[in-house]
């Protein structure tokens, strides 16, 4: 650079083809930036690897009648899959029952009715819900939501079910999707509003006739991420609706259950017991199995939603 | 304005200028718009007093000796510190492995990376695997860091839960500053083109420095999200029983012997029966939030603060 500044013509000629020690410095940098970003294609390969050669390994060891054996109970080796898929089910279904209403509500007042101060105010509150551990929810839903809401309004009499842990789900489940949606809705073009303000439309109008169906494909993509998420939540289940470590086929919310990720939990944690019975089989190996559905059914759910998000950059 | 001459085609007007009735529906779907904000901001209450008010007696009878007690089976003994110190530990490796090396890979991806297949595949990648949930990166844990690199990582260990943690928080750490990269103007960029600094430098000395506020803000949420994750810690063999205090002074062997975190701790409060543990899960609840949500409290508006300079 200084050559560049005393500036006769060889120079400039010279400084222009820069500097070799510069030009090496440069390629090293951009060799261990690129390195950096091929951490995650290892990631990628480290999970896939690891959870398809232990399942495999696990299924070549294990009856595969036990894997539909009507009973989720480990230690006596009846894997049941349909029980934690059914568990699966009923809570992250409790969770979007939540979440959809809650989330999309808050998406559409952000987005069209809060002013830039009110908006300034409002979406830090989201985004410390979304900040709170999971961890937490689970303790609030055993503590708070089963005595209060789910005993109380639903006369259950369990202190695990999974409606609490389905609503603790929604709770964490509500900021991905309202900010998801926010920013499908966010993006949509002023000119769609003006239009429809100019031939008198209300703003209610607005917001649910044009701003809502020309963000559709935002907002259907915020809910998938949203099962996606409630899917693979583990800590409020685990705590607020599957401690006894066994499931069965219920699609009762009122009752106690596993879901795929709280059988994970709890395989885990129980794994000294787990692995003295039974001869040869370790109980323990059937989570790898667990971890891959979960895997490829969350791997599903994103890559469904990333085109719904596409479409929507790509129309406007 | 004489209201009293014309009123009745004055307010004909007016009417139907404003629409036949006032808007009555238009007010209600609006109110509950508002309302279902306002759920979400009353759930955050609510928790946060529930929890407060249930951790009371340890707080108030306790205080200190809560926060220095270690892991114990007697409620009026156990405490936190091991839970905190072992948290302390386990960020630590987030911070100096996931935060610089999510970083570079948002740089590469944004300042250096051309629009290629194989470029795309990557950031689709990184996306997907920030939508893995987080159990699965503890079977990860598991089988490659405490099984397959046991040696070095001394099985279920620190440095296992470390890593795993890292790994967890590495795509989201390379989307957030991938954002913060992307909100500085190109004409920064260009000016330093044009006065002949090479990629390196540009980015060095003018993109960073100018994204430094959203990286920095991204950085600190990650290591709150790390910080409270749980789910993971089961699997790569956080303690949630009885953890020998001290340990030995040697730094490598402390790093490869078993450790607890306090998200672990609160989990397994959280499910021994009666009312004493509730309030001792509550207190632990008490200090593992105030830690998330004063640190969350300061990213966001250190952005906010940053976000009205563009």
């Amino acid at each position: 650079m200084t050559t560049f500044a005393t500036g006769d013509g060889g120079e400039v000629l010279v400084s222009l083809q820069g500097n070799p020690r510069r030009r090496r410095k440069e390629k090293a940098i951009k060799g261990l930036l690129v390195g950096a970003a091929a951490v995650s294609i290892l990631i990628s390969v480290g999970i896939v690897l690891a959870l398809l050669f232990r399942a495999l390994n696990f299924l070549s060891d294990v009856e595969l009648s036990s894997l539909w054996s009507g009973i989720w109970r480990p230690r006596q080796r009846q894997f049941d899959l349909v029980s934690l898929v059914m568990g699966s089910f009923v809570v992250t279904t409790i969770a979007m029952l939540v979440a959809t209403p809650l989330g999309l509500g808050a998406a559409v007042y952000l987005s069209e009715y809060a002013r830039p101060r009110a908006r300034r105010t409002l979406k830090p509150i989201l985004e410390t819900l979304a900040g709170i551990p999971s961890v937490v929810i689970g303790f609030f839903a055993l503590a708070v939501i089963n005595p209060v809401v789910v005993q109380g309004a639903f006369g259950a009499t369990n202190t695990f079910t999974m409606m609490a842990a389905g609503i603790g789900v929604g709770i964490l489940t509500i900021p991905l999707v309202a900010s998801v949606a926010e920013d499908a809705m966010y993006a949509v073009p002023g000119a769609l509003r003006e239009a429809a303000y100019g031939i008198g439309a209300r703003r209610r109008t607005v917001a649910a006739r044009v701003v809502f169906p020309a963000a559709i494909s935002g907002i259907v993509a915020a809910l998938i991420l949203g099962v996606s998420r409630a899917l693979g939540e583990t800590m409020v289940v685990a705590i607020a609706a599957g401690a006894t470590g066994n499931a069965s086929r219920t699609l009762n919310p009122l009752e106690p259950n596993q879901t795929l990720t709280a059988a994970i939990a709890s395989l885990a944690i129980g794994s000294d017991q787990v692995k003295t019975v039974g001869s040869g089989l370790n109980a323990f190996e059937v989570l790898y199995l667990l971890g891959l559905i979960l895997f490829v059914s969350t791997l599903l759910l994103n890559l469904i939603s990333e085109r719904f998000v596409r479409r929507v950059r790509r129309d406007y | 304005m004489a209201a009293a001459v014309p009123s009745a085609s004055r307010t004909t007007v007016e009417l139907a200028l404003r629409g036949q009735r006032s808007d009555v529906r238009g007010r209600i779907f609006a109110g509950a718009l508002l309302l279902t904000l306002l759920l979400s901001l009353l759930v955050l209450l609510v928790v946060l007093g529930t929890v407060i008010n249930t951790a009371w007696p340890v707080l108030s009878s306790r205080g200190l000796g809560f926060l220095n007690g270690n892991l114990s089976s007697f409620e009026d003994r156990a405490g936190v510190r091991q839970g905190l110190i072992g948290s302390l530990v386990l960020i630590s490796f987030v911070a100096v492995i996931a935060v610089p090396l999510g970083i570079a890979a948002a740089v590469y991806l944004q300042e250096y990376a051309r629009d290629t297949p194989l470029n795309r595949i990557l950031i689709t990648n990184i996306r997907n695997l920030a939508g893995v949930p987080s159990i699965v990166y503890g079977i990860l844990g598991v089988v490659v860091f405490a099984q397959t690199l046991r040696s070095v990582t001394g099985g279920l260990s620190y440095i296992s839960g470390g890593l795993t943690l890292a790994v967890l928080v590495m795509p989201f750490m390379i989307i957030i500053t991938m954002e913060a990269l992307r909100a500085v103007p190109r004409g920064i960029r260009e000016a330093a083109y044009g006065v002949g600094a090479t990629r390196w430098e540009v980015v060095r000395s003018h993109v960073l420095p100018y994204a430094a506020p959203g990286v920095f803000t991204g950085a600190i949420l990650a290591l709150a999200r790390a910080f409270g994750e749980t789910a993971p810690l089961l699997l790569v063999g956080a303690i949630t029983g009885y953890l020998t205090p001290g340990g030995s002074g040697n730094v490598i062997e402390t790093l490869q012997g078993r450790y607890t975190a306090l998200p672990m701790i609160i989990y397994n409060w959280a499910r021994q029966p009666g009312e004493g543990w509730r309030h001792l899960t509550a207190a632990a609840v008490v200090a593992l939030l105030a830690v998330i949500l004063v640190v969350n409290l300061v990213a966001i508006l250190l952005r906010n603060r940053y976000e009205r300079k563009w």
